[in-house]
C-alpha cells in the first residue's frame, strides 16, 4: 500500500479512523464464509461526504475499494479480494428519520438490522427482513447481499423492503435512486442496486419500508420420526396454498446439537422438527394453524406443539437462530451452504445431501428455510487439515450443482461473492454474462469497487476486467 | 430508401413469408400516434425474436414489441419505428408446477387465459391490471401499470421471479429463475418492469402464484368532506385489517364509474354521486370476512360516514373490475382527457388536499382516485377539442405538474391528446438519476433500437 495514500486517508478522517497495521487488518480478512482476503487499509467514514472523498482518493492511487458492514456475510462479499481500501460502515450507524405515518425509516448503512425494529416497535412497526445474524448484521450489508431470513417466505427479501438509496459511485459522485414511496417514473434502479453485492456503488443511506406487526402470531413445533415425513409436510402445505410467515426445518442431528447448547425444547430423539409460524388476523392465524396441524398429522407427525406464550416462542426461535453457533461447538469450523430448490423437490434434495455427505465422509446437518426451498446444509470441518478442507469444498460444490440440476439456483440469500462466482456458469451463458458485464462496466468501469466478486474469473465468457492482477479463482484456505 | 423497398423480402427470408405483414391495413393496426412501422413480424419462438432483433441491430432499424397493443400510448411515441414485433404467437405455458406455486409463461399469453389455467388449480396471479380482457402477460409487465391488488400482494417486482428476453444485441438472455427465493446475479428482470419495451423484448416470464381466496368482499363508505374521507382511509391503513385494495375517490370519479358500470351491464344503485368515497376490498374465509365487515361498519359509523355498507356478489365483482379498469375508462371519459399518475411523498397529508383544491378550482372537470399504496390518479376532463379548450387543458396540465413538483412528488401523464404530449414532458421533471438510467439503456440496448424516445427523458 502506498504510504502516501494512508497519510492522505489519516489526514482526511483522523488517525483513529484509519487502520493500516497488519495486526489490525487481520480482523478484516474474514467474514462468516470460508473465504479469506486481507485489505491493505481499513477506514471508518462518518458521513457520505467522507465516503465520497475516500473513493476519490482510492481512484487517485488506483487501488480498489470494498464496503463492509459487520462482516457477518457468508459468501465473502465484504472481503478485499483485490486488497486495497476497505470502507467499514460501523460508524455510520445513525437512524436519521422515522416516519411512522408513512411507514418509512431513513438509516445509515451501519445500523444493525434489529435496531431498526427496536426503534419503531413502540408504534407497532418492524423491519421485516430478519437474517439469523440480525442482532449484529447491518442494513448496508443486507442491501448489498439482498439478505433474507426465516420470514422471507411471507414477506420477501431485503429488496422488497427498500424504497430509496443514496450511494457513492466509483468516481466519488453522490447519487440518489428510488423514492420514499418507491414509485417514480423510470427504471427500477433500486431493484438493480439491492443485491449487486457492492460491485456497482457504495450505499450510504437507505430508506426502508416498515411493516405493521400482525395482530396474532402462532408458533408451532411439529415433531417427526422421519425426515421424509417432515419434507412431505412442507410440500403438502405449499401445494395446498398455505403460506405461513415462516417454515423452518432442523434435522435430528442438528437439533440435538442445538438442544445441547440452547435447550429450546426440541425433542432429542426426533428425526426432524418443523418450526412453523403463522401470522395475521386472529381468525386467519387460528384457521391456518389448524390446517397446518392437520397436514402435520396426516404426514405422521409425532406431536404438534403450539408455543403458549411469548417466552416459549422466543425460546423456539432462539434455538433456530443460534443453531449455527451451536454447531460451532462440534468442530473447529463449519461451512454453511446456501442453495435453493423448487419446494416440491425437498425430499429428493435432502436424500441427495445425505448421499453427498456419505460420499465425502461428512455428517452434513440441515437447518434451513424449508418453506421457500432455501437449503442450508452445514459441513463441519477442520480448516487446518487441507485435505479435509478440500473435501468440504468439493462436497459443497456437489450439493450446489444438485440444487441447480433440480431446477433451483446457487444462492437464496447469502449472495454469490467470491464463494460461488466460479459456479455462475451453471446458470448463466455467455450472453447473460455479457449483459451483466455491460451493466457492471457502465457503473464500475475500472472494477475498482469490490473486484473479483459475482463474475467467474476462470472462464473466458464475459470475464470481468479486474484492476488488480493476481486475483485467483476459488477459495483461499 | 433501399432498405425500405427490400425490407419485407429480407424479413421473409428471416422468419418465413407467413410471418411478415406489410399491407397498409396491417401496418396501420400497429401505428403509434399516427406513425406506422414498415413491417409487422410475428415470430413463433424466442429464437426467431432474437434473429429479428439481431437483424434490426445490424440494419439500425427501430423495433417496438407489441402484445395486445392496449397501452402502446404510454410514454412518448417512438422517435423511430421500423419494425413491429407481434408477440401474440408466443403464448405457451412453459412450466407450471402448481405444487410449487410457480409458473413460467411466454410473453404473448393473454392474462385472462393464464388466469383460467391457474384458476383450474385454485391459484391466480395478482396482476389486476387494466385492459384485462386483452392484455398479454409481458405487456402488463412492460407497461408497469398498477395492479389494483398491490396493497396486499405488492407490485410485479414482488412476484416476478425471473425473465427471459432478447437484448439489443439480439442475444437471448435471462435473469432470476424459477424458484421463489434467489439472489444469484444482478436482478435484471426488475429493470424490465415498466420499461415500456426500451430495454429488451421479453420472451418469457416466471412468476410466483398465489392461492385463490375463499371469498372476496367490498365495503363502500361516503363522507361529506375530503378531510373526513382521508381520516377514514388513514385509519384503515393503521388498523391492521388486511385489505387487498383501498381506494379513496371523488364524486366525479364516482359518476364516471357509475356510467362505466351502466355501459358494461353493471349496476350503479350502490354508488352515491356526491361526497368523497372510500372503497375497501378484502378477502379470506368466512370468519375473516365477517370480522372485517363488522369492523368496517363500526369504524365508518364512528367516523360519521354519511353512508356505508357492504356490497356482495356480482355487484362487488363488477365494482372491483371497474377499479381495475379505471385507467382504461378514464382515458375515454371526455372529448379530451389528461390522465396523471401522481405519487406524493406524504400521500395522505395536506399536500394532497392542496393538490386537489388546485384542480377543483380549475375550469375543467376532474376525477380523482387515491390508492392505499400512495399512488393517485387525476383525470382532467375537457369537453371540447377547439383551440380554447386545448389551451385550457394544456395550462391545467402544466399547473398540475408544477404543483406536484412543488410538493416534491412525481407526476406522469399517462394519457393525453398527442399534440399536448408533444408540448409537455409526459414524465415530469428530469430526475437526478437520469444519467444512470441512460447507462442502463446503453448496456441493454447499445444500438438504441428498442422504441427509441418512448421512455423517461427521451430514452
Amino acid at each position: 500500500m502506498n504510504p502516501a495514500l494512508i497519510r492522505e486517508l489519516k489526514s482526511l478522517l483522523g488517525p483513529t479512523n484509519v487502520l493500516s497495521q497488519t495486526e489490525d487488518l487481520l480482523l478484516y480478512e474474514f467474514d462468516g464464509s470460508v473465504e479469506k482476503a486481507r485489505p491493505e487499509v481499513v477506514v471508518f467514514p462518518h458521513t457520505t461526504e467522507d465516503v465520497s472523498r475516500i473513493v476519490k482518493l482510492a481512484a487517485k492511487y488506483q487501488v480498489p475499494v470494498v464496503g463492509r458492514g459487520a462482516g457477518t456475510g457468508l459468501s465473502g462479499g465484504a472481503l478485499a479480494r483485490g486488497g486495497g481500501v476497505m470502507i467499514v460502515f460501523a460508524r455510520m450507524n445513525r437512524i436519521l428519520e422515522i416516519d411512522v405515518e408513512n411507514r418509512r425509516a431513513v438509516v445509515q448503512p451501519g445500523v444493525v438490522n434489529l435496531d431498526i425494529t427496536r426503534a419503531v416497535e413502540h408504534a407497532g412497526l418492524y423491519f421485516a427482513p430478519d437474517p439469523s445474524s440480525q442482532k449484529s448484521c447491518t442494513i448496508g450489508g443486507n442491501v448489498a447481499e439482498n439478505s433474507g431470513g426465516p420470514h422471507t417466505l411471507a414477506y420477501g427479501l431485503t429488496t422488497n423492503h427498500v424504497a430509496a438509496l443514496e450511494m457513492v459511485l466509483p468516481d466519488g459522485e453522490i447519487v440518489r435512486v428510488g423514492s420514499r414511496h418507491g414509485d417514480t417514473p423510470g427504471y427500477d434502479l433500486c431493484g438493480l442496486y439491492v443485491g449487486s453485492e457492492g460491485t456497482l456503488a457504495l450505499v450510504t443511506e437507505i430508506t426502508v419500508k416498515l411493516s405493521r406487526k400482525a395482530e396474532a402470531v402462532k408458533t408451532l413445533l411439529a415433531i417427526f420420526d422421519a425426515v421424509g415425513d417432515a419434507s412431505r409436510t412442507v410440500v403438502e402445505m405449499t401445494a395446498r396454498g398455505i403460506t405461513p410467515a415462516a417454515c423452518e426445518m432442523l434435522d435430528g442431528w442438528t437439533l440435538r446439537a442445538v438442544e445441547d447448547y440452547i435447550r429450546a425444547g426440541f425433542p432429542r430423539d426426533s428425526a426432524a422438527v418443523l418450526l412453523i409460524e403463522v401470522e395475521g388476523l386472529r381468525e386467519a392465524a387460528e384457521s391456518q394453524a389448524a390446517a397446518i396441524a392437520q397436514i402435520c398429522d396426516s404426514n405422521h407427525a409425532r406431536e404438534v406443539r403450539t408455543a403458549r406464550d411469548e417466552r416459549e416462542r422466543d425460546l423456539l426461535w432462539k434455538g433456530r437462530r443460534n443453531a449455527f453457533g451451536a454447531l460451532g461447538r462440534l468442530a473447529p469450523s463449519n461451512y454453511v451452504l446456501d442453495g435453493v430448490i423448487p419446494r416440491s423437490k425437498l425430499s429428493d434434495a435432502l436424500e441427495q445431501i445425505h448421499e453427498t455427505g456419505k460420499k465425502f465422509g461428512f455428517q452434513i446437518g440441515n437447518i434451513f428455510h424449508a418453506g421457500d426451498g432455501n437449503l442450508h446444509p452445514i459441513v463441519l470441518y477442520d480448516p487446518r487439515d487441507k485435505e479435509q478442507f478440500a473435501r468440504a469444498i468439493a462436497a459443497a460444490e456437489e450439493i450446489i450443482r444438485m440444487c441447480v440440476s433440480l431446477g433451483g439456483t446457487l444462492t437464496g440469500e447469502h449472495g454469490v461473492g467470491m464463494e460461488k462466482n466460479e459456479l455462475m456458469t451453471l446458470l448463466f451463458n455467455d450472453a447473460d454474462f455479457e449483459l451483466m458485464r455491460r451493466i457492471h462496466d457502465a457503473f464500475n468501469p475500472d472494477s475498482s469497487l469490490n473486484p473479483g466478486k459475482i463474475f467467474p474469473l476462470s472462464k473466458g465468457c464475459g470475464e470481468i476486467r479486474v484492476r488488480n492482477s493476481g486475483l485467483v479463482a476459488g477459495v483461499q484456505p | 430508401m433501399s432498405i425500405a423497398v427490400s425490407l419485407p423480402t429480407r424479413l421473409e427470408k428471416l422468419v418465413g413469408s407467413d410471418r411478415v405483414r406489410a399491407s397498409e391495413s396491417a401496418l396501420q393496426a400497429f401505428a403509434i400516434a399516427g406513425r406506422a412501422p414498415m413491417a409487422v413480424l410475428k415470430p413463433r419462438s424466442a429464437r426467431e425474436v432474437a434473429e429479428i432483433v439481431g437483424f434490426a441491430a445490424a440494419e439500425n432499424l427501430a423495433v417496438v414489441a407489441c402484445g395486445s397493443r392496449s397501452k402502446l400510448e404510454l410514454g412518448m411515441p417512438p422517435r423511430r419505428y421500423d419494425l413491429a414485433i407481434d408477440m401474440t404467437d408466443l403464448r405457451q405455458i412453459a412450466h407450471y408446477d402448481p405444487g410449487d406455486l410457480t409458473v413460467s409463461v411466454d410473453a404473448g399469453m393473454p392474462l385472462h387465459e393464464l388466469a383460467k389455467v391457474l384458476g383450474a388449480k385454485n391459484q391466480f396471479l395478482p396482476l389486476a391490471v387494466p385492459c384485462g380482457g386483452t392484455s398479454t402477460v409481458a405487456g402488463a409487465i412492460a407497461s408497469g401499470i398498477d395492479s389494483a391488488l398491490r396493497q396486499q400482494y405488492g407490485t410485479a417486482r414482488d412476484f416476478l421471479i425471473g425473465a427471459e428476453f432478447v437484448d439489443g444485441a439480439g442475444k437471448q438472455c435471462k435473469s432470476g429463475g424459477r424458484v421463489v427465493k434467489n439472489v444469484t446475479g444482478y436482478d435484471l428482470h426488475k429493470l424490465l418492469i415498466g420499461s415500456l419495451g426500451t430495454l429488451g423484448v421479453v420472451t418469457r416470464l416466471n412468476f410466483r402464484t398465489f392461492p385463490l381466496p375463499d371469498l372476496r368482499g367490498v365495503h363502500l363508505s361516503t363522507f361529506p368532506t375530503l378531510e373526513a374521507a382521508l381520516q377514514f382511509h388513514a385509519s384503515l391503513l393503521k388498523c391492521g385489517l388486511p385489505f387487498s385494495n383501498l381506494e379513496l375517490f371523488d364524486s366525479e370519479f364516482s359518476a364516471l364509474l357509475a356510467a362505466w358500470l351502466n355501459r358494461t351491464g353493471g349496476t350503479r344503485k350502490s354508488l352515491p354521486a356526491s361526497g368523497w368515497h372510500v372503497l375497501a376490498c378484502f378477502e379470506g374465509h368466512a370468519a375473516v370476512m365477517g370480522r372485517i365487515q363488522l369492523e368496517l361498519q363500526e369504524r365508518s359509523e364512528q367516523m360519521q360516514a354519511a353512508r356505508s355498507g357492504t356490497i356482495d356478489g356480482q355487484p362487488a365483482q363488477q365494482l372491483e373490475a371497474a377499479f381495475r379498469e379505471a385507467f382504461d375508462w378514464l382515458r375515454g371519459a371526455a372529448t379530451s382527457v389528461a390522465l396523471f399518475r401522481i405519487v406524493l411523498p406524504r400521500p395522505a397529508g395536506d399536500d394532497l388536499a392542496e393538490l386537489l383544491n388546485g384542480s377543483h378550482q380549475s375550469p375543467l372537470r376532474s376525477a380523482f382516485v387515491l390508492r392505499a399504496c400512495g399512488v393517485a390518479y387525476l383525470a382532467l376532463l375537457a369537453d371540447g377539442e377547439d383551440a380554447p379548450a386545448n389551451a385550457t387543458l394544456e395550462r391545467e396540465v402544466t399547473r398540475t405538474f408544477s404543483r406536484v413538483e412543488e410538493k416534491k412528488g412525481s407526476a406522469t401523464l399517462l394519457h393525453g391528446p398527442q399534440k399536448l404530449k408533444e408540448r409537455v414532458s409526459v414524465w415530469g421533471a428530469k430526475r437526478a438519476d437520469f444519467p444512470m438510467m441512460q447507462h442502463v439503456k446503453q448496456a441493454f440496448d447499445p444500438h438504441n433500437i428498442f422504441a427509441p424516445g418512448r421512455f423517461v427523458g427521451g430514452i
